[in-house]
């Protein structure tokens, strides 16, 4: 396998880093611009994860710290495809996810909202993605929650993502929301984003075809990393 | 009309948010029966080759205050200069190190720490040396995107001062926010490296 530097990153598209409707970020935004590096080995290389990381339910949030029962909520399927900017497959993508309860509750010293806990689900999960881009992995609909931004501020229903592409210049953290849920569009955090159709990229269709009778509704999120260039004319050595 | 690129755009980022732990390091925040040990807590094995070397250093915002939510990973080559990765075509980096680390900010002080080893020296694009350096990659609330940014090694002075990186950048004095000075902490050599998010000494961080 091999490639290229990255494409450049269209800092227009994702949010900026100030941004005074999110509040903690008027403190933690760089000032100064950022200074433009030419990919390296440094950035074009990855930590690579085998399917041996995994352990057996570790996509299914449902099981995965039940107790004495099931996790109370929606069960639902989340799918989809991690694909590069070239629509190309991602094979072999780490994809960490974590969220709230179906009450908008988090496992987390630092949480302090008033709905309780569920005994049975922690709230964390992950998989890796096959050979063709695709992954999959099972869990409890998330509740929305209040968040001490605004005095009013409702964090959309949402479940986090961290994924590892094949070089570290692709490592992203993102998040994915529910179609149809309202609160979206009044969220400062979804906000930060300034292009509605970027955002609309964020939010995952309910999926009839993919849901499984009697059982769970699938929702499908597909994931873009940045491409990359062909080492065709590139990366020559001095001299060559 | 000219024909379309067919290129689709990357997903947007969003902030990791507070909880980010939850996720990427569960066993640190208490979730402890989901995975056998958090990713990255471990980059070295006893037969890994190289100088063992610990990174240490807080994350700090705007007004000085240490941030304890944040979560800092590094990349780094071996104690060859090789990365443990299918896109290196060089030679084959050293089997029993990973290259990658994760560490969340001590929930108290905001210490993040790497155990780790020196890395060797990987080629610039044209084939001359980079000094020795690991990449950061920084996540937290109020973070939107994550910021990557380099380590230097503070006792690699020569090799700093030849590093193509290092000399591109226009604004001599920021040079100074990406080398790490080296001490030695109960026996092991330890490079303290503070970073700092915005105002004087605000870090040097890359569009890569
Ligand atoms: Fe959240």
């Amino acid at each position: 396998m091999s490639g290229g530097s990255f494409y450049q990153r269209d800092r227009r598209w994702h949010p900026p880093a100030y941004d005074p409707g999110y509040k903690t970020s008027v403190t933690r935004s760089p000032q100064k611009a950022l200074i433009a590096l030419d990919n390296t080995l440094s950035e074009m290389t990855g930590p690579v994860f085998g399917h041996d990381t995994l352990g057996p339910l570790d996509d299914d949030m449902i099981l995965n710290f039940a107790k004495d029962g099931e996790p109370i909520g929606q069960r639902i399927i989340v799918h989809g495809r991690v694909l590069d900017e070239d629509a190309r497959p991602v094979p072999g993508a780490l994809i960490e996810v974590w969220q709230a309860n179906a009450g908008g509750r988090y496992r987390h010293k630092k949480e302090s909202y008033l709905a309780p806990l569920d005994p049975n689900f922690g709230g964390c999960g992950r998989t890796i993605s096959g050979p063709d881009g695709s992954y999959r992995f099972r869990t409890i609909k998330p509740g929305p929650y209040p968040w001490p931004n605004g005095p009013n501020d409702w964090r959309p229903a949402h479940i986090h993502f961290s994924i590892f592409g094949q070089g570290f210049a692709q490592r992203l953290i993102t998040q994915m929301y529910f179609e149809g849920d309202p609160l979206i569009w009044l969220c400062p955090i979804v906000s930060t984003i300034p292009d509605k159709a970027a955002i609309e990229r964020l939010i995952a269709p309910l999926d009839m075809a993919n849901t499984v009778p009697m059982d769970a509704r699938a929702y499908k999120f597909d994931i873009v990393l940045r491409g990359r260039r062909s080492t065709l004319f590139e990366n020559r050595m001095e001299g060559n | 009309m000219v024909q379309s690129l067919d290129r689709l755009k990357e997903s947007p980022s969003q902030t990791a948010g507070p909880y980010v732990h939850i996720g990427c390091t569960p066993n640190y925040c208490g979730i402890e029966q989901v995975f056998p040990e958090d990713l990255g807590s471990r980059m070295l094995k006893e037969e890994t080759r190289g100088e063992r070397i610990r990174i240490v250093g807080r994350v700090f915002d705007g007004v000085g205050t240490p941030l304890k939510d944040a979560l800092v990973e590094v990349w780094q080559a071996d104690a060859a200069g090789l990365y443990p990765s299918p896109q290196e075509t060089r030679g084959k980096a050293d089997p029993a190190f990973t290259g990658f680390g994760r560490s969340a900010g001590d929930m108290a002080t905001g210490e993040f720490v790497f155990e780790t080893i020196k890395p060797g020296s990987v080629p610039f694009k044209d084939g001359r040396p980079q000094a020795p350096h690991v990449t950061l990659w920084i996540v937290a609330r109020g973070i939107n995107i994550g910021l990557h940014t380099r380590l230097y090694f503070g006792d690699e002075g020569a090799a700093n001062e030849a590093d193509p990186i290092l000399a591109r950048i226009e604004h001599r004095s920021r040079v100074a926010t990406l080398i790490a000075p080296k001490t030695v902490e109960g026996g092991i050599a330890t490079y303290r490296h503070d970073i700092f998010l915005q105002g004087e000494k605000e870090t040097i961080f890359f569009d890569i």
